[in-house]
């Protein structure tokens, strides 16, 4: 048997995790020992089918809808990539505007050839094997998916707080500092990586199923932080969110 | 009797972003010659409105993946232009030395894994794994390198971290300067290996006329971070006024918006730098320009590479330079800043317009805001290198197709996408100058 042939493929996005895997450095060729790469658009000419299909990117036009529909078919395993892909990442912001009125600012009078439906990660469109979330995605928790993918053995993202990780990794926290941080409701998983560099956390790795809400309130109320701001933070990378909790209204797994 | 040549690259591949060629022609008179952009449009200005000038460097870094730090740059010198805030000599330094980091990984990236393949005739670098193994492995060593310096300094590379308005959250230290050193010091022989690769590498033969736009200054810098605005036709003018440089125009049955300041279009980049520059360039760096010959004004836009190539080495030049001054004067680490949303007032604020004007890896970048008395962004304005190129390669690829019609459609098409490449494209960037031509089928 030869090796797994994979693909990757980016949407709507900024290629920066494809990037993070490039720059993976010559422990990519180790990896490339493991998968035969078959598609890889930013740095290869070759295509041809696959088995594992590796997607960037958030579906933001109807062009995207048909296409990933396609590769879902095709593929045995699928992955979502990075936050445009897992959550709609900061695509999403656009959601909070009416299609119409950011199509006119951007484009003005061309704005009707610029076809845009609202920003959806990828599962809610497709059913999705596996995700990697984070904006760029946490290269060691790559690795590790991409292993778990190849092995066939499940892998469920961390969903207990940043702030776990944050605390081992003895950060002074944020609040204390007078800053607004989303660790207490954002999925672990990244290391407390903004928060080791001493900047706050964004929230790009979706919000923890079950954010322990009254704590959270009480932390803003300590430090007189109106809860507008949290929410407004949490729609840089989760607007898109409200697609899961219109199927969950439906009584759908989501 | 002419020949006819169609072709029709869809999905041009080993470029950022999504983008198709499109040429046709019939009885030897070139009817259509055309770069499709087809990236979905991402709204970047529209998603500001509304947001924190604190918010807009995170928010336009995840622009794009691979000059994450160079929107970063302009973002930040746009907001604190907009806001009132002067950095410090200590803060500006340092970003000189992330952006040197940026466009040494950039062009690395791009000569290395996306020109050299076409240049020893395969399809990508995964069969050179195989037959160059030792250059694949350097390509990929140097760029983890300036990865791990970005590691250091802010974090990471792609969508960097502790860099904001008004400074950096978090400084090196004594120890983490000499890590970085160390590591640059380190990539010196990969570099002179570099050099002696590139210079054995053939670029095809095709020059055109036309402008180089790029940053321009008063002193002995060449300007990546700050400078007015300077083109090879001798105009110069200040940052606040790049519109008068863009002229963003629409074309008739075109959605396309085009740029162009003194004559059709204009191109930017390592190469309209070079033109502009070069004598201020690295001595080191010079050295490479003499030994390859290349020498202002350089018209073959082929040629891009190899401006990338002496660029390379003032940026690993420069950097060094940089992190030894720091070595002996040392960091001030109370320069370190706790901004977030401004929660504290860190950072004063007043309503205003500001313009970032900044060098990037494929040229010189515009992010341009406004915004009211409290730092909630009211307008936004990006114009991206890429975009301001596309004009340019259109009328290139429309003066070489005519010379090149006694080749095979396969060396036209060849041809053409290593011409589109070696602007080094970055089309997720440019998704916003969306050059998408309607032809009717």
């Amino acid at each position: 048997m030869g090796n797994p042939r994979v693909a990757f493929f980016d949407f709507s996005s900024c290629e920066g995790c494809q990037l993070q895997v490039a720059n993976m450095g010559e422990d990519l060729l180790a990896v490339l020992g493991a998968i035969d790469v078959v598609e890889f658009r930013e740095v290869m000419s070759e295509k041809g089918e696959y088995d594992v299909a590796v997607i960037e990117g958030s579906i933001t036009t109807s062009h995207d809808v048909e296409r990933i529909k396609k590769i879902r078919a095709k593929a045995k395993v699928l992955i979502a990539y990075g936050s445009c892909a897992t959550t709609g990442g900061v695509n999403g912001m656009k959601n909070n505007f009416e299609l119409d009125d950011i199509r006119n600012y951007v484009y003005q009078k061309a704005a009707k050839y610029f076809e845009t439906i609202p920003t959806r990660a990828v599962h809610q469109v497709v059913p999705v094997d596996y995700s990697v979330n984070g904006c760029p995605v946490y290269l060691p928790e790559f690795v590790k998916v991409l292993k778990c993918a190849l092995a066939g053995i499940p892998y469920k993202v961390p969903d207990h707080a940043v702030c776990v990780e944050c605390k081992l990794n003895e950060n002074e926290c944020m609040y204390d500092k007078g800053l607004t941080c989303l660790g207490p409701v954002t999925k672990a998983g990244c290391n407390s990586w903004c928060v080791n560099n001493n900047n706050v956390c964004y929230g790009c790795r979706g919000m923890v199923t079950n954010p322990a809400e009254n704590g959270a309130k009480d932390i803003l109320a300590k430090h007189d932080i109106p809860i507008e701001w949290v929410e407004n933070k949490m729609n840089m990378y989760n607007k898109a969110r409200e697609f899961d909790k219109k199927e969950e209204d439906h009584g759908k797994k989501c | 009797m002419g020949r006819n040549v169609n072709v029709n690259v869809e999905y041009l591949t080993r470029v950022e972003g999504h983008g198709n060629i499109v040429v046709n022609v019939r009885d030897g008179v070139l009817e259509k010659c055309e770069l499709d952009v087809i990236e979905s449009p991402r709204f970047f200005e529209g998603m500001l409105r509304g947001r924190s000038i604190f918010e807009a460097q995170h928010i336009t870094s995840r622009i794009c993946g691979i000059c994450s730090c160079g929107h970063t740059l302009a973002s930040i010198q746009a907001a604190e232009d907009a806001i009132g805030f002067k950095p410090s000599k200590q803060t500006t330094e340092l970003r000189k030395f992330l952006l040197h980091m940026e466009t040494l990984d950039s062009h690395i990236l791009h000569i290395y894994l996306l020109v050299a393949p076409d240049l020893l005739g395969v399809k990508s670098f995964v069969p050179l794994i195989s037959s160059h193994n030792e250059v694949v492995r350097r390509a990929l060593r140097m760029k983890k390198w300036c990865n791990d310096v970005c590691d250091i300094l802010v974090g990471r590379h792609v969508h960097p971290i502790s860099s904001i308005v008004g400074g950096f959250t978090k400084l090196p230290d004594v120890k983490a300067l000499d890590a970085m050193l160390d590591i640059l010091t380190k990539m010196r022989p990969d570099m002179d290996e570099t050099v002696k690769l590139a210079a054995s590498l053939k670029f095809p033969q095709f020059e055109r006329e036309t402008e180089y736009i790029a940053l321009v200054n008063d002193t002995d810098e060449y300007p990546f971070l700050e400078g007015d605005i300077g083109s090879t036709d001798g105009k110069r003018w200040k940052k606040k006024d790049y519109r008068q440089v863009t002229n963003e125009f629409m074309v008739e049955h075109s959605s396309a918006k085009f740029c162009k300041a003194n004559r059709e279009s204009y191109m930017v980049g390592a190469l309209a730098r070079f033109n502009l520059n070069a004598a201020k360039l690295h001595p080191k760096a010079k050295a490479v320009a003499d030994a390859i010959g290349m020498k202002p004004i350089v018209k073959n836009p082929y040629l891009n590479t190899a401006a990338q190539l002496i660029e390379s080495v003032h940026c690993l030049e420069d950097a060094i330079r940089i992190l030894e001054d720091f070595q002996k004067k040392g960091i001030d680490p109370k320069e370190a800043v706790v901004v977030g949303l401004n929660e504290n007032n860190a950072v004063k604020v007043h309503a205003g317009n500001g313009v970032g004007a900044v060098e990037v890896p494929r040229g010189i970048l515009f992010h341009d805001y406004e915004v009211d008395a409290k730092g909630v962004i009211v307008n936004a304005n990006c114009i991206i290198p890429t975009g301001q190129n596309l004009n340019n390669i259109e009328y290139d690829m429309k003066k070489l197709v005519p010379e090149i019609l006694d080749k095979t459609d396969e060396e036209i098409t060849l041809a053409l996408e290593m011409l589109v490449r070696a602007y080094d494209p970055c089309i997720s960037c440019s998704a916003h100058f969306l050059n998408v031509k309607f032809v009717n089928r």
